[in-house]
């Protein structure tokens, strides 16, 4: 009998009816994807994005040339040099990341004592070309100015849990 | 015939006013039918998505409507690369043999009563040689990008093809012996006036839902889309193409499976007939039920490939030559003992 049932399923395709009503289930089912250019999902306020230097209220530039975050860097992106500056305050004359090196781990953060070397909540930043992903301390600036708001949003929720 | 009798007006002799009318008939058929190809398309990625929950392309025009035409340009302008080693003439003929099939067959599928491009009384014939032609395409296609992947595939797609053809031949002779006649508006017409006397709901359901088996195998849809088979083969045939002889083999294909479709409406479902042939229905032409009927098939078509997996080789080999063939023959001889001697006790 059990033979005859499994040949009358398969002659009478009662496994593929069974397939395509489970799958108009979820024909009619809601979406699991977003409609993602012009909806985004929820962000941690930990999520590693692209980097950023940044400023105190005042203007002034935060990174004080310590090279912690050179130095921990796994990747070995972080190329910076200093000299001091002629109102004698240590300070970088070249911070470069090399972008398409990052890994994102978020090192270079934890190691910043200054909270100068952040990675922010941008995730959109590709390029056409690789070399516009070498980014300079002017570049990472001006990341630093753009996104502040969003950096010291996150960097205060995430103040009680570290 | 307006339009030749037009011409005819104007002086020209008959020979030429009927070719050139043809012509331009031909060609409206062709710029529709391809339209409408692009929305099938876009059809048939909407419904996979659905199934899985995605989206589906959505970005280019409303609801992505015009996703098709952008992927068509983009073919189109891109480079095509003829592999060194490629037997270039017939490298460059096989999609162009795929997509020519595919546009020819539906010369004699009629749209509406009266609404076809050859009203020949060996229409099912042709359609037969047609599709049977197909094959050519892939194999020219497989064999002449000379890769081995290309190759295995054309192989693969000759086997498949050729044992399907040989079980939807049998299918259609059984819709053959119920309609009498070759002419497929004919096939139409028998089927009328309505729902209950499609052959649809008649001894021929089995070879309905084999119809539909084999049409999968011969559109090399999935589950049956190992010349495909993406992990084993990389892209079937189409491996070695790019640019605008992918866009050809990739239009051909859809358009076959359209093909399929108008066929197994036209054999099955009726095909521009109403469902039943009272007022609100009889309103409406022809060729809207022909496409919702067509619409009805692609969706199924399209939801096999989103839940069935794909076959393995000996499996088809086996379900092709050892259920579905014997099972045809098999109704061949049932559907000429119906039309013989039960059709007459109902006064047929």
């Amino acid at each position: 009998m059990a033979f005859l049932d499994r040949k009358a399923r398969q002659i009478f395709l009662v496994d593929m009816i069974k397939g395509f009503l489970v799958s108009m289930k979820y024909f009619f089912a809601p979406k699991a994807t977003i409609n993602y250019p012009f909806e985004k999902l929820p962000q941690s306020p930990r999520f590693r994005g692209e980097h950023a230097l940044r400023r105190y209220p005042n203007g002034e530039e935060r990174c004080i040339a310590c090279k912690l975050c050179e130095a921990i860097c796994p990747a070995q992106c972080i190329v910076i040099e200093a000299e001091p500056r002629e109102d004698g305050s240590r300070r970088t004359t070249r911070y470069d990341i090399d972008m398409t090196k990052c890994i994102y781990c978020g090192y270079c953060q934890e190691a910043c004592p200054v909270d100068a070397i952040v990675e922010g909540p941008n995730l959109e930043f590709s390029t056409e070309t690789r070399e516009e992903l070498f980014y300079d301390k002017a570049k990472l600036l001006a990341n630093g100015d753009r996104w502040e708001a969003a950096i010291a949003k996150n960097i205060e929720l995430d103040a009680p849990y570290r | 015939m307006f339009f030749t009798n037009w011409l005819q007006h104007q002086g020209l002799p008959y020979p030429w006013a009927w070719t050139i009318s043809q012509v331009v008939l031909i060609g409206v058929f062709e710029v529709v039918l391809l339209t409408s190809i692009a929305f099938f398309l876009l059809a048939d990625r909407k419904i996979w998505a659905a199934v899985q929950m995605r989206r589906g392309p959505n970005v280019v025009g409303v609801f992505g409507l015009l996703q098709t035409f952008a992927d068509a340009f983009k073919f189109l302008f891109k480079e095509p690369i003829v592999p060194a080693a490629a037997n270039k003439l017939i490298y460059l003929l096989a999609p162009l043999v795929t997509a020519t099939l595919a546009f020819a067959g539906w010369a004699v599928v009629p749209l509406d009563n009266g609404w076809v491009v050859a009203d020949i009384n060996v229409g099912v014939l042709y359609l037969f040689a047609v599709s049977s032609l197909g094959v050519y395409g892939i194999i020219m296609g497989g064999w002449a990008s000379n890769s081995k992947y290309g190759f295995l595939a054309a192989l693969r797609s000759a086997a498949q093809m050729v044992s399907y053809e040989v079980s939807i031949g049998f299918v259609i002779i059984t819709v053959l012996l119920f309609a009498g006649s070759l002419n497929l508006s004919a096939i139409v017409r028998a089927q009328g006036p309505n729902f209950w006397d499609w052959y649809l709901f008649s001894p021929l359901l089995p070879m309905a839902v084999i119809f539909f088996i084999s049409t999968l195998a011969e559109t090399q849809r999935p589950p049956f889309d190992l010349l495909e088979a993406e992990s084993e083969l990389v892209a079937g045939f189409m491996v070695e193409y790019s640019s605008t002889p992918f866009l050809l083999f990739f239009l051909g294909e859809y358009v076959n499976i359209v093909l399929l479709c108008a066929i197994m409406s036209v054999f099955f479902l009726g095909g521009w007939l109403p469902p039943v042939a009272v007022w609100p229905f009889t309103v409406v032409p022809g060729i809207i039920w022909f496409l919702i009927k067509i619409c009805f098939l692609f969706f199924l078509i399209a939801m096999v490939k989103a839940f069935v997996p794909r076959y393995r080789y000996d499996q088809l080999m086996r379900l092709g030559w050892k259920f579905i063939l014997p099972t045809s023959m098999a109704w061949v001889v049932i559907a000429a003992a119906w039309v013989q001697f039960v059709r007459p006790l109902f006064g047929g």
